[in-house]
């Protein structure tokens, strides 16, 4: 009888542990990047491009956060649409199909598809072709992440709308594809949103797929047919460079993603809650 | 007019959604396509089970990076696995009602921190805690082994290599693992607990003779989806492995994977050199998709997610 009291004792023990390491690590890698992030953030960091490591002046990363905007919004354009339309396909009209299955099933699946797969895909049709790495090519790849996860979201928040209200609009009469744009889009447009502002703190931690097809420049850009500067391939070429004044941009630069990222998180979770 | 209007919005949604198919189907003819000359040349089966990465014969086979990144992601569920499952007993079981929701967001805040900062964390601050602290430890008492010793002696220093990338791996992996595991473990009936409870059973017997075995296919489908990221992560683990195409000596030494192959030689790669890291991609693209349809079948049915 003791012994077997003592066994769940130490369980116990053992999972709570567990539970203090997950949390350790979270607090261990949020607390290094605060640390090393927050002393070289200065006005400089947002208005300023790079400078050379050696002059007075360390510069900025303008030139990465403007390039960084450019790129998600580029995504966003094209991804959210027809995720969102593919997303209704999957959730009214295929509701019953086989085919919505199939592509329900591989949008799960397209889902956790390794990121640097995407990159040799995009560089292979968009940057070798025209041979250059270019911002298109980086808009095209994050778009490529993101739509998988919009289609999925938006199946998920539609499929909730109960489908009585869909009766009530087609009893008034209501065609198909005005019932779906002006009652189930409305009644569903939190979840939706929140699937968005999430796959948006997705697409701007990736690096991988960008190292292939926008890569990077030392230079302000909006040119989308050049290559175009990203905070994060910028992160991975200063933080491994023997400059000082790199490493210290980079740790303010992946202070600045990484705390956007959690915020997104954070503010979407609560949002979809109330 | 609004039939029309109608069954236009239809085959709208309908291309929409076949654009996903699309893209699956384009990834896979691409990569087979791009690696054709690279099959050609060295064949499927030597180009698995080679250890050659030569730039100046021009010879490149895959088995070292295919080693690297199946030992990084056994170590690393090694070490993952048990921790989320910790972590997911301690979420249902055991922690406040008031801090549930708290700590499961918590651990799954873990997945959202981009994998990039996870390689920068990892190479400045973790490994070289590592290699003063957990590294010196195991090479003690395991590496005077006979036959299997020298996989745990230190013969480099710096604190990049296949230990450091399997433990900053396990961390990234265990909030998919923990959450999956939780989501099964609250699906476990109270009746099959209470019954438990009520012939005095303790909490722990409870646990592991009702709950785990009742999520058994849930935790195996978390493990799965784990073992996808584990294998595809690139950024973090191209930081700390250090992609060397030597032999494999040890875990304390740096080696390098699918992933980090691709992250360091891509962009400066041609021809052949180029044909071989789109075969290392389909070879990848093709185990994930494998892995992962397993997931989903484990999945099936057990949590609507």
């Amino acid at each position: 009888m003791r012994s077997r009291k003592l066994t769940n004792l130490i369980a116990l023990t053992i999972s709570a542990l567990c539970a203090a390491v997950g949390l350790f690590f979270l607090f261990f890698i949020l607390f290094d990047v605060l640390r090393n992030g927050i002393s070289s953030i200065n006005w400089a960091l947002f208005t300023q491009d790079p400078a050379p490591p050696f002059g007075d002046s360390a510069g900025g990363l303008r030139n990465a956060f403007v390039g960084q905007g450019i790129l998600t919004l580029v995504a966003v354009i094209i991804g959210v649409p027809l995720g969102m339309l593919g997303g209704t396909f999957l959730a009214e009209y295929g509701r019953f199909s086989k085919v919505g299955r199939v592509v329900s099933v591989l949008s799960d699946i397209a889902v956790s598809m390794p990121s640097i797969v995407i990159g040799t895909f995009v560089y292979a049709i968009l940057v070798k072709p025209l041979h250059t790495f270019n911002g298109w090519a980086g808009a095209a790849a994050l778009a490529v992440i993101m739509l998988p996860v919009i289609i999925r979201t938006t199946e998920d928040m539609m499929r909730l709308v109960p489908w009585t209200l869909r009766e009530a609009a087609f009893a008034l009469g209501a065609p198909y594809h005005k019932v779906i744009i002006q009652i189930v889009y409305k009644a569903a447009s939190r979840g939706i949103f929140t699937g968005i502002l999430l796959a948006i703190a997705r697409i701007a931690g990736e690096t991988a797929p960008l190292l292939f097809t926008s890569f990077n420049n030392n230079f302000f850009s909006l040119d989308m047919t050049e290559p175009m500067p990203s905070l994060t391939v910028t992160i991975y070429q200063y933080a491994a460079s023997p400059y000082d004044s790199w490493v210290q941009m980079a740790w303010a630069a992946a202070f600045v993603i990484t705390f956007f990222i959690l915020i997104l998180n954070i503010a979407g979770r609560l949002w979809i809650k109330r | 007019m609004d039939r029309a209007l109608n069954q236009t919005y239809k085959v709208v949604t309908l291309l929409s959604a076949l654009v996903i198919i699309a893209v699956i189907v384009g990834i896979f003819a691409t990569l087979l396509y791009q690696s054709f000359p690279a099959i050609k040349a060295f064949g499927i089966f030597d180009f698995i089970f080679g250890t050659e990465w030569n730039p100046s014969t021009e010879v490149y086979n895959g088995g070292r990076p295919l080693l690297g990144t199946i030992i990084t992601t056994i170590l690393a569920l090694s070490i993952a696995i048990p921790i989320a499952i910790g972590i997911a007993i301690f979420i249902t079981e055991l922690c406040p009602a008031i801090l549930r929701q708290p700590v499961g967001t918590a651990i799954e805040l873990l997945a959202a921190i981009p994998s990039i900062i996870y390689g920068m964390w990892g190479l400045f601050v973790f490994a070289p805690i590592l290699e003063r602290t957990i590294q010196p430890a195991i090479a003690f008492i395991f590496g005077s082994l006979p036959v299997i010793g020298s996989f745990f002696q230190v013969s480099y220093g710096g604190g990049a290599n296949i230990f450091t990338t399997a433990m900053v791996l396990a961390v990234m992996v265990i909030p998919f693992i923990a959450s999956i595991t939780r989501d099964t473990f609250m699906q476990v009936p109270a009746v099959l607990k209470e019954s438990a409870y009520g012939i005095g059973a303790t909490k722990w017997e409870v646990i592991k003779d009702v709950v785990i075995p009742y999520s058994k296919a849930g935790t195996a489908g978390g493990i799965i989806i784990a073992t996808g990221r584990a294998l595809g992560e690139t950024m973090a683990v191209a930081y700390v492995i250090d992609n060397r195409h030597g032999a494999l000596e040890s875990i304390f030494s740096p080696f390098t994977t699918i992933t980090s192959v691709l992250a360091n030689e891509f962009n400066e790669a041609s021809g052949i050199h180029l044909s071989s890291l789109f075969f290392l991609a389909l070879i990848l693209f093709v185990a994930n998709l494998l892995i992962l349809s397993a997931a989903k079948y484990m999945l099936r049915g057990s949590i609507a997610k």
